[in-house]
């Protein structure tokens, strides 16, 4: 009727969506901050081989260990390596990694704890009882152990994050497809004619997917710092391969020689890339929820 | 009026900032309620009245601001109040209670426990003779087994029960004005008698003024003496119950009463209000937030409202006002007119 | 007057939850007793129908059932007992888990109360309207979208709003919604559960008077459930009271409201806030009612509560009794009766 001057004009499709993102990034600069460092973070991923100055694999042992300097930005490590070069392009690796292991746990927990959550019964039981037996252990105990059973590879490092974060997606998944199972809407969708599997899939997934895309950003921190961690042990990806973890760990016995730059650099670019993605889950929550859009 | 006002709003406006404006949720509000009367303020959603309870009690939510007005309680006024003086204030002289009463009550403490607490920090009780005067309350309610009721969490109780535990908590400490927000929304029609007339006994034992806040005007008539009606921040009819069912005013007035589906002999017989609420986020609203829907919308309608006289016995902020078949009505007509 | 909907002797028990666990459950029938668990009584015994293009009128207070029985009728649930005709066609013998595929799904639809909560936050008005024409009348494409338009357009929806959110609604057009995606199937049956109890007053109005208009102009009965005496005073042809899961009192709508003949009835008609007429304090009722767990089927479910106890209350349960148009279960049902009537 004439009630539709009482809400502003439509406020729906993609525009009005880029509108409200860049309405987010101005109110908290800190998730603009963070939004322009994961920017960074995929330019160098993505083109970072390519631009890097020197060979990231290309050993020049006349230019060992030298502090950073002008041709050198990072310095260099125990192989004449250039430093900055092998951060740049470990950029791709770990990223990779993360980006990998979220998507799987993504895909596993979340169908695992969405279908539990939804038909109860046995579903549920046998989906809380993995959970709970991942959970007995220490985490980064049980990925050593599921890498060293399976062999050193990017794979399994994958595989080993995906599992160990398991029970965090399929909780989350659960309790909020607990929660909309008994839902006006869901009620609707049946005197609708949808089947239960629609039902679960084209309701209530939607629902739980925004909730679960702002645990995947903050996982990606976590994975790549699992990654880093298994490669620093020497479970993880293996030398000559740059990766931050490996980098730090070559450059673990330098810091007390005085050689600090070996194992700073990568350090810090591991530090400011797990910020960047804690950061961006804050502001993806406030941009990605349908609720608070108006 | 003869008694001496309880509570005397004057003037009061509010104002909400958000995202996307600032809403003038509130303009001019004013009205009084006497010592041991029961008024109710009227309206739809939208039309202030929760806003205008908050307002006095201190409780607005962060984006709210009191921009003008006074709320006068005795000699203090409620709104320039320092948070010591609300405090002291609360619970022992004024008292409110909410729409969703199991929202309302503390879930993770027995409900004895939670009166008591009132009784010691109001009511002047000792903490050894609290729990049994909270028993007492519970008796006074109406709740049966009151002893071991006490004991007993909010989730275990129905919705009337907590009702009227928080009915008990709000008159623990026997206060002079009680707010009562929206209380048996939500509540059986049954359980809404019994509830109400519980409310109104207890007000009529301890001699207390009750401002009643709903949006059933039947309900409304049933339980006050006099009825403010409310219409997107303002005042717009303020009359002694009887007089305003029987003759209402303003346009506004009579349109709620022709939608009350208890006014009807028929569907055919309901009348919508035509139009809708204004935006209140408006910056260019007219001085009467009525005048674009109103069928009865003249040329002075333009200027700015009549004010109310708190002590007014029929107040209407209407510069063309439904005329009364009894009266001479020229005399309505005027800039500050004030009594019927 | 052809019947469009038969319910006859339907029940509906829940075991109770948060009772004896596996271990305790599967001692008991190790030991050969039969599941003796306790259960709630939601609906008990039950029947009534529902004539073609009849509004009647379903009331009672939280917990009398009415929710149950509504959702067992629309086969969102199965029913322990009883049978429900659609027709000629007996419905019960579908099980609700899969009955969302059955061909006579779009038969019977329903409205709910709070349209915020029905509406798929994340589907547009355009989806939610689109979503049971896709399923049971599948259409796609351009059909779809200009079906969609129409009823939408019935139900007073610009379509402007069509592409909007269930929040970015006001309360009255999400309403619209879901009563427009209720009929966009064209249903014979249309329930409504408490379809303008969120809603403000003046909104009310609309709503109501635009149901009355789809009624009449697709031929549709209603099954309207509802707290509000007042407003099933106005929009029912007849009316069933509901008192924790039996039906106590049914007749034309405006005859019960305005001379109820069952204890309850009548208190709940005391109880409704009138504008033009004192209160009527005589009749308020005390206390709590009884549990509907394992009830004594001997002991009426009034009793303790009723100012009426007389012995043949607690030892012989109150049949529904017809009195001409009207049904009452009461042992005293013929006190009531407004004079001038004798019973039949």
């Amino acid at each position: 009727m004439t009630d539709i001057a009482a809400i502003p004009p439509a406020a729906s499709g993609f525009a009005a969506q880029l509108r409200h993102s860049r309405y987010v990034i101005a109110e908290n600069p800190v998730t603009g901050l963070a939004f322009g460092l994961f920017v960074l973070i995929l330019v160098a991923a993505l083109i970072g081989p390519w631009i890097v100055p020197y060979d990231p694999l290309a050993s020049d042992t006349a230019v060992t260990l030298q502090p950073p300097n002008l041709h050198h930005w990072f310095g260099t490590d125990q192989l004449g390596r250039d430093i900055f070069s092998r951060v740049v392009v470990a950029t791709r690796l770990d990223f990779t990694i993360a980006v990998a292991s979220v998507a799987l746990v993504f895909l596993m927990g979340g169908l695992a704890g969405v279908a539990a959550g939804y038909y109860g019964g046995w579903t549920d039981r046998i989906v809380s009882r993995i959970a709970d037996t991942i959970m007995a252990f220490p985490l980064f105990v049980l990925a050593m152990g599921i890498v060293a059973a399976l062999g050193n590879s990017v794979q399994n490092i994958v595989l080993a994050t995906a599992i160990i974060n398991f029970p965090l997606y399929a909780r989350i998944a659960r309790a909020e497809a607990n929660v909309r199972r008994e839902a006006g809407f869901v009620e609707a969708a049946r005197l609708s004619g949808n089947s239960e599997w629609r039902i679960l899939t084209y309701q209530i997934l939607p629902n739980v997917f925004p909730i679960l895309v702002v645990q995947m950003s903050l996982t990606m921190g976590y994975a790549i710092l699992n990654a880093a961690g298994l490669s620093f042990i020497g479970l993880g990806v293996r030398p000559p391969t740059p990766e931050w973890g490996i980098m730090v760990a070559e450059g673990a016995a330098n810091i007390i020689s005085g050689e600090w730059w070996v194992a700073l650099f990568p350090g810090l670019a591991l530090m400011i890339a797990v910020f960047c993605f804690n950061l961006l889950g804050d502001g993806l929550r406030d941009m990605v929820d349908p609720r608070r859009r108006t | 009026m003869t008694a001496a006002p309880a509570l005397t709003v004057e003037g009061l406006s509010v104002e909400f900032r958000t995202r996307t404006g600032i809403v003038r949720a509130l303009e001019n509000v004013s009205f009084a309620v006497d010592k041991g009367e029961t008024i109710a303020l009227v309206g739809e959603s939208g039309s202030g009245k929760s806003v205008t309870a908050y307002a006095v009690m201190g409780i607005l939510d962060p984006a709210g601001r009191v921009t003008a007005g006074r709320a006068m309680l005795g000699d203090l006024d409620l709104l320039a109040a320092t948070p010591k003086q609300l405090a002291e204030v609360r619970g022992r002289k004024i008292a409110m209670i909410f729409q969703s009463p199991r929202t309302a009550l503390n879930p993770i403490r027995p409900v004895g426990r939670q009166i008591a607490d009132v009784l010691i920090r109001h009511g002047n009780v000792s903490r050894r003779d609290a729990p049994a005067q909270a028993v007492d309350m519970l008796r006074a309610v109406g709740i049966t087994d009151p002893a071991r009721r006490a004991k007993a969490y909010p989730f275990e109780m129905s919705g009337g029960m907590c009702q009227r535990v928080m009915i008990a908590i709000a008159l623990a400490a026997k206060p002079s004005l009680l707010i009562a927000d929206e209380p048996t929304t939500g509540l059986d029609v049954t359980t809404q008698a019994v509830i109400m007339d519980l409310i109104n006994d207890l007000a009529k034992q301890l001699g207390m003024a009750t401002i009643f806040i709903t949006h059933d005007l039947a309900l409304a008539g049933q339980r006050s003496a006099r009825i403010v009606v409310m219409h997107a921040g303002h005042v717009v009819e303020n009359a002694p119950t009887r007089d305003l069912f029987a003759e209402p005013r303003h346009p506004y007035t009579a349109e709620l009463i022709a939608a009350t589906p208890d006014a009807a002999a028929s569907l055919g017989e309901l009348a919508a209000i035509p139009g809708a609420l204004p935006d209140l986020r408006r910056t260019d609203l007219p001085p009467c937030r009525y005048s674009e829907r109103c069928p009865r919308k003249i040329a002075a309608c333009a200027q700015a409202l009549p004010h109310a006289a708190p002590g007014a016995a029929h107040f209407v902020a209407c510069w063309n006002p439904l005329p009364v078949q009894t009266q001479v009505e020229q005399t309505m007509r005027g800039p500050t007119v004030s009594a019927a | 007057m052809t019947v469009l909907l038969d319910i006859a002797e339907v029940s509906k028990r829940f075991p109770v939850t948060g009772g004896p666990g596996l271990l305790a459950r599967f001692r008991r029938r190790l030991s050969g007793g039969p599941e003796n668990l306790p259960k709630v009584y939601a609906v008990d015994d039950v029947s009534f129908s529902i004539d073609k293009g009849e509004t009647v009128g379903l009331v009672g207070e939280s917990g009398c059932g009415k929710s149950t029985l509504v959702r067992a009728l629309t086969r969102l649930l199965d029913v322990s007992y009883g049978s429900i005709k659609l027709g000629t066609r007996e419905l019960s013998l579908k099980a609700a888990r899969v009955f969302a595929r059955d061909r006579d799904r779009a038969r019977i639809q329903m409205v709910f109360q709070d349209a915020g909560e029905s509406v798929n936050p994340r589907f547009t008005a355009f989806a939610a309207i689109a979503d049971p024409l896709r399923r049971l009348r599948k259409l796609r494409g351009k059909a779809l979208r200009e079906r969609v338009e129409t009823v939408a357009a019935q139900c007073g929806l610009p379509l402007q709003l069509l592409t909007r959110f269930p929040h970015q609604l006001s309360g009255g057009q999400r309403a619209r919604v879901g009563i427009a995606r209720a009929i966009a199937v064209k249903p014979e049956l249309l329930v409504l559960d408490e379809p303008t109890a969120a809603l403000d007053v003046s909104v009310q109005v609309v709503i109501l008077q635009l149901l009355q208009r789809l009624k009449t102009e697709f031929g549709m009965s209603y099954l309207f459930v509802s707290h509000d005496l007042s407003v099933v005073r106005l929009i029912c042809d007849r009316v069933l009271v509901m008192y924790l899961g039996k039906i106590v009192e049914s007749g034309p709508a405006a005859e019960v409201f305005e001379h109820p003949l069952h204890p309850y009835t009548q208190a709940l008609v005391a109880a409704v806030p009138r504008l033009h007429e004192g209160r009527d304090e005589r009749l308020r009722l005390a206390g709590e009612p009884r549990s509907p767990i394992d009830p004594d089927p001997n002991v009426c479910r009034f009793y303790g509560r009723c100012p009426r106890g007389a012995d043949a209350c607690k030892t012989t349960m109150p049949a529904l009794r017809q009195f001409g148009a009207r049904h009452v279960a009461c042992h005293f049902a013929e006190e009531f009766l407004p004079p001038l009537r004798t019973a039949s």
